[in-house]
This record gives C-alpha cells, sequence and structure tokens, in this order.
C-alpha cells in the first residue's frame, strides 16, 4: 500500500528510515503521519492498542460525587460539543462549595427534535 | 475499491436521485450537548423513525399516510411520540457518573397495536411500550365528570359507561428494567429472531436476557483476562443473526469479528468461526491498530453477509469465508495522511456506524464535514452527499460532492484541510424497504428521499 510521500515528513526522518524511498521502502502515509506524532510527543509509548489505552477507555474515575458535580461544572463552563468529558480534566484541587456546584435541572427540557416549528420542516 | 470518485450521472449510485425532504432539530449555533443525536433507528415496517439523544431522550417520528389532499406530503415523519428514557446517575459505590447518553435504540417486531422498543445507555437496557389511546370512557357512576368521587349514598340510577372518541394521545411507558448486569459501558443490544430474547455487549461481555425477565441474565461471551494488565482488545459491537436465533457476531477493537453459535456450548469464549483480514506487516504503523477497531458490524437483511465499519473503510463479508472480505469501501482514504492530527484530536476514536439498504444492494455510513456516503454493490458507483441547511429546500435534489486530495482544486471542491472535523456523521438509517433515508448531523436529523420513490 506504499504512496508518495507528502511534502513536510521527510524533514523528520529519524536515522533507522531508508534513504532512498522511491526505491525499495517508500515510507507509507501512515508511517509519516507517525513520526510526525513521535516528533511531537517523544513520550509516547510503543502500544498504542496495549492495556494503559484500553484501561483508560474502559474507566473514567472521580474521587467522590462532590469530585464528580466539581467536573460537571467544570465543563458547562467550557462551553464545547464535544462527546465525553475531557480527558484531561484536572478534579479535586480545592473543595467545593455551593456556589460552584452546577444548579439542578429544575424541569426536563423536551426534545428540539420535537417542539417548536423554528427550524422544523 | 471503490475510491473517492463521484457516482456517475447526475444523482449517484444505481441511478438513485436523493431529495432532501425534512429536517428535524433547532438551527443554533451553539448545540446544547443534551440535543446531539446518538441513535437513530426505523422500525421494522418504516413507519416509526426513533431517535436517542445525550440527553437520554427518546423521540418517535410517524410517517404520515399518503393523502389525496395533501399530495405534497408524500410520507412526511412527525412527531409521534417523545419522552425521556434515562437519566444521568452516578455510582457512588465506584464514584463514577453514569451517562443518560442513549447508545442504542432497537425497536421490537409488532405483536399488536402497542409498539415496543429496547432503549440502553451505558449501564441499564429499558424496554418503552408506546401505546395510542383515542377512546375515553364516559359516564362513571362514581365519579363525576371531572373526576371528583360522588357520594355513594346518593346515587340512586345505574348507568353503563360508554366509551367515546378522544384527541390521539400516545403514551410511552416503561415496561421492564434490565439493570446491574453490565461492569462496563454497553456499546450494543439486539433483539434475536426468536423475538424473545436479546443480547446486550459492554467492553468485555455479553448478555443474553429474555425480554420477559429481568433479574437475571445469562453470561454468553466474557473476555476480561485474570489480570487487566493482560488486556489487548474489547468487544466493540455485537450483533444477532436474522434469521439463525442461535448465531451472534461480535467485533474487536483489533479488528476481527468472531461468529459464535449458542448451541455449542452455553458460555461461547470459543467462536465458530473468525473473521480477519491479513495485515501488510510492511504497512504497519502506530495507528494501525487503532485505525483497524471495528466500530459498527451489520448483517445484511439475507443473512448471508455482514458488515463492518473501520476508520476508514467499509468491509463486506461473506460468513462462509473468514479470511478476508469480499468488499472492501473506502469511506475517507484522503484522511489516511491526517492520521497524526486526527489522534490529537480525538477524531481517530470517532465511531461510525454502518447500514444496507432493505435489498442488500446498497450500503451507507457517515464521515466529516456532514458528508455521508454511499456504495452500489452491483455497480460498484459511490457517492458523497452532504446534510446541509443550504441544500434544505423542498424536494431539492442532493448534489454529490467531491473532496480535492491534492493538487489543483476545482471549483466545487472541498479540500481536505478545509473540512470541518466538528461535522460527524455518525448515525445513519436506511427505510427497511423504501429509498427513504435518515441522517443524523449532531443536533439535527434530516431525511431524506429518491425522487422515483
Amino acid at each position: 500500500m506504499a504512496a508518495p510521500l507528502g511534502t513536510g515528513a521527510r524533514a523528520r526522518e529519524t536515522g533507522h528510515e531508508k534513504q532512498d524511498m522511491q526505491e525499495k521502502d517508500p515510507i507509507t502515509p501512515e508511517r509519516a503521519e507517525e513520526l510526525k506524532l513521535k516528533a511531537k510527543y517523544p513520550s509516547l509509548g510503543q502500544k498504542p492498542g496495549g492495556s494503559d489505552f484500553l484501561m483508560k477507555r474502559l474507566q473514567k474515575g472521580y474521587f467522590d460525587s462532590g469530585d464528580y458535580n466539581m467536573a460537571k461544572a467544570k465543563m458547562k463552563n467550557k462551553q464545547l460539543p464535544s462527546t465525553g468529558p475531557d480527558k484531561n480534566l484536572v478534579t479535586g484541587d480545592h473543595i467545593p462549595t455551593p456556589q460552584d456546584l452546577p444548579q439542578r435541572k429544575s424541569s426536563l427540557v423536551t426534545s428540539k427534535l420535537a417542539g417548536g416549528t423554528h427550524g422544523q420542516v | 475499491m471503490a475510491g473517492v470518485a463521484g457516482g456517475g450521472g447526475v444523482g449517484g449510485s444505481n441511478d438513485f436521485q436523493w431529495c432532501f425532504s425534512q429536517v428535524k432539530g433547532a438551527i443554533d449555533e451553539d448545540v446544547a450537548e443534551a440535543d446531539i443525536i446518538s441513535t437513530v433507528e426505523f422500525n421494522y415496517s418504516g413507519d416509526l423513525l426513533a431517535t436517542g439523544d445525550k440527553g437520554g431522550r427518546v423521540v418517535i417520528f410517524q410517517r404520515e399516510q399518503e393523502n389525496k389532499s395533501r399530495p405534497h406530503s408524500r410520507g412526511e415523519y412527525n412527531v409521534y411520540s417523545t419522552f425521556q428514557s434515562h437519566e444521568p446517575e452516578f455510582d457512588y459505590l465506584k464514584s463514577l457518573e453514569i451517562e443518560e447518553k442513549i447508545n442504542k435504540i432497537r425497536w421490537l417486531p409488532q405483536q399488536n397495536a402497542a409498539h415496543f422498543l429496547l432503549s440502553t445507555n451505558d449501564k441499564t437496557i429499558k424496554l418503552w411500550k408506546i401505546s395510542e389511546r383515542d377512546k375515553r370512557a364516559e359516564g362513571y357512576n362514581l365519579k363525576d365528570e371531572d373526576g371528583r368521587l360522588r357520594d355513594p349514598f346518593r346515587i340512586t340510577a345505574l348507568r353503563v359507561p360508554i366509551l367515546k372518541p378522544m384527541d390521539l394521545m400516545v403514551e410511552a411507558s416503561p415496561r421492564r428494567i434490565f439493570a446491574n448486569a453490565h461492569t462496563y459501558h454497553i456499546n450494543s443490544i439486539s433483539v434475536n429472531s426468536d423475538h424473545e430474547t436479546y443480547l446486550s455487549a459492554d467492553d468485555l461481555r455479553i448478555n443474553l436476557w429474555h425480554l420477559e425477565i429481568t433479574d437475571r441474565s445469562f453470561n454468553i461471551v466474557d473476555i476480561k483476562p485474570a489480570n487487566m494488565e493482560e488486556l489487548t482488545e474489547v468487544i466493540t459491537a455485537a450483533e444477532f443473526h436474522p434469521h439463525h436465533c442461535n448465531v451472534f457476531v461480535y467485533s474487536s477493537s483489533k479488528g476481527t469479528i468472531r461468529l459464535c453459535d449458542m448451541r455449542s456450548s452455553a458460555l461461547c469464549d470459543r467462536h465458530s468461526k473468525f473473521f480477519e483480514e491479513p495485515e501488510d506487516p510492511s504497512s504497519r504503523s502506530f495507528f494501525s491498530e487503532i485505525i483497524s477497531s471495528i466500530s459498527d458490524v451489520k448483517f445484511s437483511h439475507s443473512g448471508r453477509y455482514m458488515m463492518t465499519r473501520d476508520y476508514l473503510s467499509v468491509k463486506v463479508w461473506d460468513l462462509n469465508m473468514e479470511n478476508r472480505p469480499v468488499e472492501t469501501y473506502q469511506v475517507h482514504e484522503y484522511l489516511r495522511s491526517k492520521l497524526c492530527s486526527l489522534y490529537e484530536n480525538d477524531c481517530i476514536f470517532d465511531k461510525f456506524e454502518c447500514c444496507w439498504n432493505g435489498s442488500d444492494s446498497a450500503i451507507m455510513t457517515g464521515s466529516y464535514n456532514n458528508f455521508f456516503r454511499m456504495f452500489d454493490r452491483n455497480t460498484r458507483r459511490d457517492v458523497t452527499l452532504e446534510a446541509s441547511r443550504e441544500s434544505s429546500k423542498p424536494r431539492a435534489m442532493l448534489k454529490p460532492r467531491k473532496v480535492c486530495t491534492g493538487g489543483k482544486r476545482k471549483k466545487d471542491e472541498i479540500s481536505v484541510d478545509s473540512l470541518d472535523f466538528n461535522k460527524k456523521i455518525l448515525h445513519t438509517a436506511w427505510h427497511p424497504m423504501e429509498n427513504i433515508i435518515a441522517v443524523a448531523a449532531t443536533n439535527n436529523l434530516y431525511i431524506f428521499q429518491d425522487k422515483i420513490n
């Protein structure tokens, strides 16, 4: 599945990659991307599919419910339409006070898919 | 096989001419996380279309009967019922949050006037009954018309209550709650062809349930190693065979699929068939395993094939051939040279779904920039379409889109670097019999119909 190199990757080649890319072992786009990543994060582990990676997928823990509510409050302030909790979120940096916690939802909001004519066709 | 080339002709694959039909959802720029659609599913007849969102809500649309007096409505989908299926919870024992996001909805085949569906979040599956009420009894002996109890000693005559028509009311009620059977996050549910049992799969285990019994489930697959340090793969999706009630498949984060037969043993840790495409060792990279992770597996309606979706491609497998897929379709091969940034922004972990059309002649899956892709298995033509407000005029035909991979960008093309990776189409559904598709674009649901339809 060899493909021609992109223009930027050549500069980041490390010593063990072969020099004559047009001949025997051209670097695939995937390998070029891998070199880019390793250049940015040299401490990145060798085995991405290994247990550390999977363990992170399986559990996202909090110290206790106060910690959880603080994390939720932080996320609300970020206003990202992201798909999940921030992986780099730090919790437990200070003891929560009632003002820090998000307000409890007073009533359940109907989905916008079901309500109103605005935007509906 | 099929590249990025646009389909022949005007509309795309197999002479489909996809036209905009409807869009549901708000237009705001600021999308609330709760409004993000997380699952879309037609029922067996295609008359009902269910969506689940991150806020734990389910909205069901019903197709209107075609009506001579309103010829343009042509079977439009309108809101039928909506309810809060799951609520956020906090597991105090493990200090873990349990999101209310609906991961999957699966309909049960209809057996009486009511409709039943299963909806699940990470931990709990619920069976919902959706029923209609269009009559009300009036003329009770012990109650007034407004419901107040009458004094029984003052009643001197007896009357028989009569049923009077009322405005249609659609009620949803939870009939069963299947809880506490999953330590890890549920990714799939699948109703068996026996219409009595279903399976639920999490990262490491698969359980078999009876629809009537909530306090017990059977564990049929367990891949948890004795020592978690030895964990190398997780279960990513599972599905029952459409006709053989003893057969199911599950896919893994390593790009493999295992087919299991429940007749062979109670615990199906040993597969009956193992599907894996041999890898070219020279092309291996840090990303290889991540992009080979299968995000969805779906049997064809015929039951002869199954389709898997990994990060860059869709593969069709013949159940009789384990060593390689029979067809491979590239969804967005141009992303292969962007894997570094896609890893950094976590997009490389996005889980795209895929679906078959009713006759198994075409398949569809989503991509970025609100693009979705369709492949015709017979003609091998493919097309890229976009779900956008700009092309949302009534019955407007969708124009094929093209991504420019390098060199000079032609007029209507979009370059890879201009793609919006926040606009992902992860969930799509195809009507079981007709050419009607539902595409979830973040918080909006688009419905497209084939013109000839």
